[in-house]
C-alpha cells in the first residue's frame, strides 16, 4: 500500500529553528551564524568583532568544531562566555544544539550571540538555526569561483564577507566574477571586504551589525 | 556526510507514518531530491542500510527522484537547466538566477505492508 507523505525531510529542524527565532526575538537576542571553509578566518572575524562591539553589547560565542577547543580558548582569553560544541565528526550544527547551547550559556537580553559553525560551505547551509543573520565568509586565497560551486550557501547569506583582501596583490582573484556569482544568487546580501590582518573594512562591518541588531 | 543526520530523520518520519496506520513493514521510501539540495543518493543509501536495522524500514527499497536545477535568465527570461559550469543562459549568454526548482528534499510517499 502506498501512503502519500509530501513531507520535507528538514521539517523537524525547521520547527525548532522557528521556535528559536521567536524566543531570540522575544529576548531581543541577535544571533549571527558564521559559516565558511576551514581557514577562511571565522574565529579572527569573531575576535575582531568582539573587540569592536564588546563594550556596547553583552556578547556570547558558540563554537562548533569536529574536535578540539582551540577556538574556544581564544575566545575565553577575551573574557567572553563561550561554549564549545564538538560534533565528533558531524559536519554542521543544528537548531536543537543551538537551543541547548543558548540556554546553557544563560544569554542575557539584548545580547549578541556569535555562532561559529563547523568549517565547510555545504552542510551548514541546509540547517536553519533560528539566527537573525547568516554570514558567509570567503577569503581571497580560496578563489573567486566559490559562489558558483556552493550555491545554497551564497543564496541564503544575509552578509557575505570577503576576508584577507590584503592578499589581493599576490593572488589572481577576479572580484568582478565573485560579485557577479553572488548577485546571480542573491540580490540582497550585504557584501563587506575586510582584512583581519590590517583591520581594513572591520569598522564598516561592525557598524552595520550595530545598526541592524534587535 | 550530512546525509547521516538526514537519513536518521527520513527513517524516523517514515517509521512514524507507518506506525500511525499500524503497518508491519515499510517496503519502500520514495524520495524527491533537487540537484541544488546538496544531498547525494548513494550517501543516503549507505547510511540507510546501517541506520534502518531493527526499524520498520529495514530492507525497504529507497527510490530517488532527482529534480534538475532550473535557472531563469536575468536578461531574456529564458528558463534553462543549470549548466555544469556557471549560471549562464544557453540562449543569450547572460547570467541567470535560481528559480526554486532543484531545491526539493522531501519524502513523496512510502510503501507499506
Amino acid at each position: 500500500m502506498k501512503i502519500m507523505m509530501m513531507k520535507n525531510v528538514l521539517s523537524a529542524n525547521q520547527e525548532i529553528a522557528d521556535k528559536n527565532r521567536a524566543e531570540f526575538k522575544r529576548k531581543k537576542i541577535t544571533v549571527l551564524n558564521i559559516m565558511a571553509s576551514p581557514g577562511s578566518g571565522k574565529t579572527s572575524v569573531i575576535i575582531n568583532l568582539i573587540k569592536l562591539l564588546g563594550d556596547k553589547f553583552p556578547i556570547y560565542v558558540i563554537e562548533g568544531d569536529i574536535a578540539s577547543s582551540i577556538d574556544s580558548e581564544k575566545i575565553e582569553e577575551l573574557g567572553i562566555p563561550v561554549i564549545q560544541i564538538n560534533t565528533g565528526g558531524g559536519c554542521h550544527l543544528d537548531a536543537n544544539v543551538i537551543r541547548t547551547a543558548v540556554s546553557n550559556l544563560g544569554v542575557k537580553e539584548s545580547a549578541i550571540v556569535f555562532i561559529e559553525n563547523v568549517g565547510n560551505l555545504i552542510c551548514p547551509s541546509e540547517f536553519d538555526l533560528g539566527e537573525d543573520f547568516k554570514i558567509v565568509i570567503a577569503s581571497v586565497p580560496e578563489g573567486d569561483d566559490k559562489p558558483y560551486k556552493y550555491i545554497s550557501m551564497f543564496e541564503k547569506a544575509d552578509i557575505v564577507i570577503l576576508n584577507k583582501i590584503d592578499l589581493m596583490p599576490y593572488i589572481n582573484f577576479k572580484k568582478v566574477n565573485f560579485v557577479k556569482g553572488i548577485r546571480a544568487l542573491n540580490k540582497k546580501a550585504q557584501i563587506f571586504e575586510i582584512s583581519c590582518t590590517t583591520g581594513e573594512g572591520l569598522p564598516e562591518l561592525s557598524e552595520w551589525i550595530s545598526m541592524n541588531i534587535e | 556526510m550530512h546525509e547521516f543526520a538526514v537519513t536518521e530523520e527520513i527513517i524516523r518520519m517514515a517509521d512514524d507514518e507507518a506506525k500511525k496506520i499500524g503497518a508491519k513493514r515499510i517496503t519502500g521510501i520514495n524520495l524527491v531530491i533537487g540537484d541544488l539540495s546538496t544531498f547525494i543518493d548513494e550517501s543516503v543509501q549507505m547510511y540507510f542500510d546501517i541506520l534502518s536495522k531493527g526499524t520498520l524500514a529495514e530492507g525497504a527499497k529507497l527510490s530517488f527522484e532527482r529534480v534538475c536545477a532550473r535557472f531563469k535568465c536575468n536578461t531574456c527570461e529564458n528558463i534553462f537547466n543549470k549548466p555544469v559550469k556557471g549560471f549562464d543562459c544557453p540562449s543569450c549568454g547572460q547570467i541567470g538566477s535560481p528559480t526554486g526548482v532543484g531545491k526539493e528534499f522531501y519524502i513523496e510517499s512510502i510503501e507499506v505492508e
